[in-house]
C-alpha cells in the first residue's frame, strides 16, 4: 500500500474519480452531492413483510439503506438476505458485515454470495461484543478486526485475490465503508483510527450518532489536518430522540455514546417527540456547515416513520438521481 | 501461572454421588500459589464431603464414603503423576484439584476410573495485588506484544482486536466490563510515553491463529536425547 502512494502521487485524484462499484451511493458520493443514508433493522423473525414495510417508508427518502448485521449482538434476518429484499423492490442496500459471527472463511464466502446477488455498498464493522445481545453466551469470533477485513475485501476487489493469496476470476465489486466513534477514547486516537481505516480500503465513512457537535468538530478538524476528508466521504450519523427516557438511556448505557446534558435539559423541558426532532433537524443543520461532511447517516431505530420528514423538514428532497453511469471503472 | 477457581460444591456432590470411595488429588503447582487445588484444599474438601455423605446417609442409599487424600508435586508431570502407580487401587473415581492438564495427565494414568475436574482453570494471568489475579496471555502462539508496548491485546481485549481500540473504549474503561481497564488505552498511554505512537498507525497484519491443537519439542532437549 506505501509502494502504491509513493508511486502515484495524483492517486488521490484517481481514486476518487473512478467508480468501484457504480452504486447509486458511490456515484452521488463522487458527484459531491450530499448524501441521506437511512438505517433499516431487519426483523427477529422471518418476516418479509416487516422489512418490505419499513423500506417502503423509507422509499424516496434515502439514497442507500443500511441494513444491520445483528447489531448489539441480537440475533435477526441476515442482512444480505434483507438486502436481496430491497433490490427486488428497487432499492438500494448498503449490506453491514461484522466480524464477530464468521471467520476470515465465512466472511468471504457470504461476501462473494452478497456481490453475487448485487449488493454494491459494503459496511465492514467489528461489531459489537456478544455480551450485549441475545446470546450472551456465544463464542465470539473476531477473528480478524474491521481493519483487517477492509484489507481482505479491498484485495479481493482490486487483486482478485483471496486472504489466502488464491486468485478468483470474478472479484466482488463494493464500494467499501467503515464506522468510527469520534466520541470514544483515547480521543487523540481517533483520526489516526480512521486514518488506518482509510488506508486499508474505507472509502466512505459511517460515524457514530452526534450529540454532541463540537466535540465532532473538533474531532472533524483533526480529520481535515490528516487530509482524510478528500479520501474518504464521511457521513455523520444522527438518530432523533424519541423520548426523555431513550435519551438519558443513550447518554447511560450505550458505550461510546454522548449525550450532552443540555440536550437532555431539552426533552426534561418538553417531553415530546416534536422536541426531539427538532434537536435533530438543528444537529443536522449544524453538521452540514462542516467542512467535509459528505452526508447524513440516520439511524431511526424502530421509528423508521420519522425518517420522511426529518429529511423533508432538513430540505434535503427530493433525493437526487446520479448522472454518471453506473459501469464500474476500475 | 494457570488461574483457576474451585468447581461448586453441588458439582462435586454429583460426581461423588453414591460412590462408595473415591480420591482426591491435589497439585502443588500453580493451583497451590492461587490456593485453589493445594494440599490445604484436598483436606478441605475431603472433611466437607464426609460431612455430607453423614447427612445424606439416607438419600446415597446408607452408603459410607470413604475418601483417598494424595497431592503430588505437580500433575503436569510424568515423573510426580508416576509416583502414583498402583494407588486408588478400590477408588471408583478420582476428583482432581489440578488445571486441565493436571487432570488429563491423571485420566491418562488411570484410564480405568472415571476422572473429575474439581476446579475450572479460568486463564493464565499474573497475581496483581494478594488475591487478585488478571489474564494476561492466552499462548496464542504467535506473540505480538513486541508491537504493542508489551501489553497484550490478544488477552486483554474483549474482542482480540490488533489494530486499536473499539468504539466502545471510554475513560479507560472496556464497553464489557467498567471494572477492566482498555488494554488499547494502555497500549496508547505507552507508545505516547515512549514517543513511539507512529508504530501504532501501521496495519497489524491478519494472525495466523492456526496453533490448535498445539505441541512443542524443544530443540535443544531433542539433539541432547540423540546425541546421549
Ligand atoms: S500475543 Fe498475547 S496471547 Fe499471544 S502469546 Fe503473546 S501474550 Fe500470549
Amino acid at each position: 500500500m506505501d509502494e502504491e502512494k509513493t508511486a502515484k502521487p495524483s492517486a488521490e485524484v484517481q481514486e476518487t474519480s473512478r467508480l468501484k462499484s457504480g452504486s447509486n451511493l458511490e456515484r452521488l458520493l463522487k458527484e459531491g452531492k450530499f448524501v441521506v443514508t437511512a438505517e433499516l433493522g431487519p426483523p427477529r423473525g422471518a418476516a418479509r413483510e416487516t422489512v418490505e414495510r419499513k423500506a417502503n417508508i423509507l422509499r424516496g427518502y434515502a439514497d442507500a439503506f443500511n441494513i444491520t448485521d445483528c447489531q448489539t449482538s441480537v440475533v435477526r434476518m441476515s442482512s444480505i438476505a434483507s438486502g436481496v429484499i430491497l433490490l427486488e423492490m428497487g432499492l438500494e442496500p448498503v449490506i453491514q458485515m461484522t466480524c464477530r459471527d464468521r471467520n476470515r472463511i465465512g466472511l468471504q464466502s457470504d461476501l462473494l454470495g452478497a456481490a453475487a446477488l448485487g449488493m454494491k455498498n459494503l459496511l465492514c464493522l467489528t461489531g459489537d461484543h456478544p455480551k450485549f445481545g441475545d446470546h450472551p453466551g456465544a463464542k465470539p469470533v473476531f477473528d480478524l478486526d474491521s481493519i483487517q477485513l477492509l484489507s481482505v475485501v479491498k484485495a479481493m476487489r482490486d487483486e482478485k485475490r483471496l486472504q489466502s493469496g488464491t486468485k478468483i476470476e470474478v472479484e466482488p465489486r463494493f464500494f467499501l465503508g467503515a464506522a468510527e466513534n469520534p466520541f470514544a477514547d483515547p480521543f487523540a486516537f481517533r483520526a489516526r483510527r480512521l486514518a488506518k481505516k482509510i488506508e486499508a480500503g474505507a472509502e466512505f465513512i459511517q460515524t457514530q450518532i452526534v450529540y454532541n457537535v463540537e466535540r465532532f468538530a473538533q474531532w472533524m478538524t483533526a480529520v481535515r489536518a490528516m487530509g482524510l476528508h478528500k479520501k474518504a466521504f464521511i457521513l455523520a450519523g444522527v438518530t432523533p430522540l424519541k423520548s426523555l427516557g431513550m435519551a438519558r438511556y443513550m447518554k447511560n448505557n450505550v458505550p461510546g455514546l454522548e449525550v450532552p446534558d443540555e440536550i437532555i435539559a431539552r426533552m426534561e423541558k418538553k417531553k415530546s417527540k416534536t422536541e426531539g426532532i427538532d434537536i435533530c433537524l438543528e444537529i443536522i443543520e449544524k453538521l452540514r456547515k462542516i467542512e467535509g461532511v459528505a452526508g447524513i447517516h440516520i439511524m431511526a431505530v424502530e421509528w423508521e416513520e420519522v425518517v420522511p420528514q426529518l429529511v423533508e423538514r432538513a430540505s434535503l428532497l427530493p433525493r437526487p438521481t446520479p448522472s454518471i453511469s453506473a459501469v464500474p471503472t476500475c | 501461572m494457570i488461574v483457576a477457581r474451585p468447581k461448586s460444591f453441588e458439582d462435586i456432590k454429583r460426581y461423588v454421588g453414591n460412590r462408595k470411595k473415591v480420591a482426591i488429588v491435589g497439585c502443588g503447582g500453580c493451583v497451590t500459589v492461587r490456593p485453589v487445588g493445594g494440599q490445604k484444599q484436598v483436606q478441605e474438601l475431603a472433611a466437607l464431603l464426609r460431612l455430607w455423605a453423614k447427612k445424606e446417609a439416607l438419600t446415597r442409599g446408607s452408603q459410607p464414603l470413604t475418601i483417598e487424600e494424595e497431592t503430588i508435586l505437580r500433575q503436569c508431570e510424568p515423573e510426580f503423576i508416576n509416583s502414583l502407580e498402583g494407588r486408588f487401587k478400590d477408588c471408583e473415581a478420582i476428583i482432581s484439584l489440578a488445571c486441565g492438564v493436571g487432570v488429563q495427565c491423571l485420566a491418562d494414568k488411570f484410564p480405568e476410573l472415571e476422572v473429575f475436574p474439581g476446579v475450572d482453570a479460568v486463564f493464565m494471568g499474573a497475581t496483581i495485588e494478594p488475591g487478585l489475579y488478571w489474564e494476561r496471555c492466552v499462548g496464542c502462539g504467535n506473540c505480538i506484544i513486541g508491537e504493542t508496548g508489551g501489553l497484550c491485546p490478544v488477552s486483554r481485549c474483549a474482542k482480540s482486536l490488533l489494530n486499536g481500540p473499539c468504539g466502545g473504549s471510554l475513560g479507560g474503561h472496556c464497553e464489557v466490563s467498567p471494572e477492566t481497564p482498555c488494554v488499547w488505552q494502555l497500549i496508547y498511554e505507552r507508545m505516547e510515553q515512549r514517543g513511539n505512537l507512529g508504530a501504532l498507525d501501521r496495519i497489524m497484519p491478519i494472525k495466523d491463529w492456526s496453533v490448535r491443537p498445539g505441541r512443542l519439542v524443544l530443540e535443544h532437549l531433542r539433539v541432547e536425547k540423540k546425541e546421549s
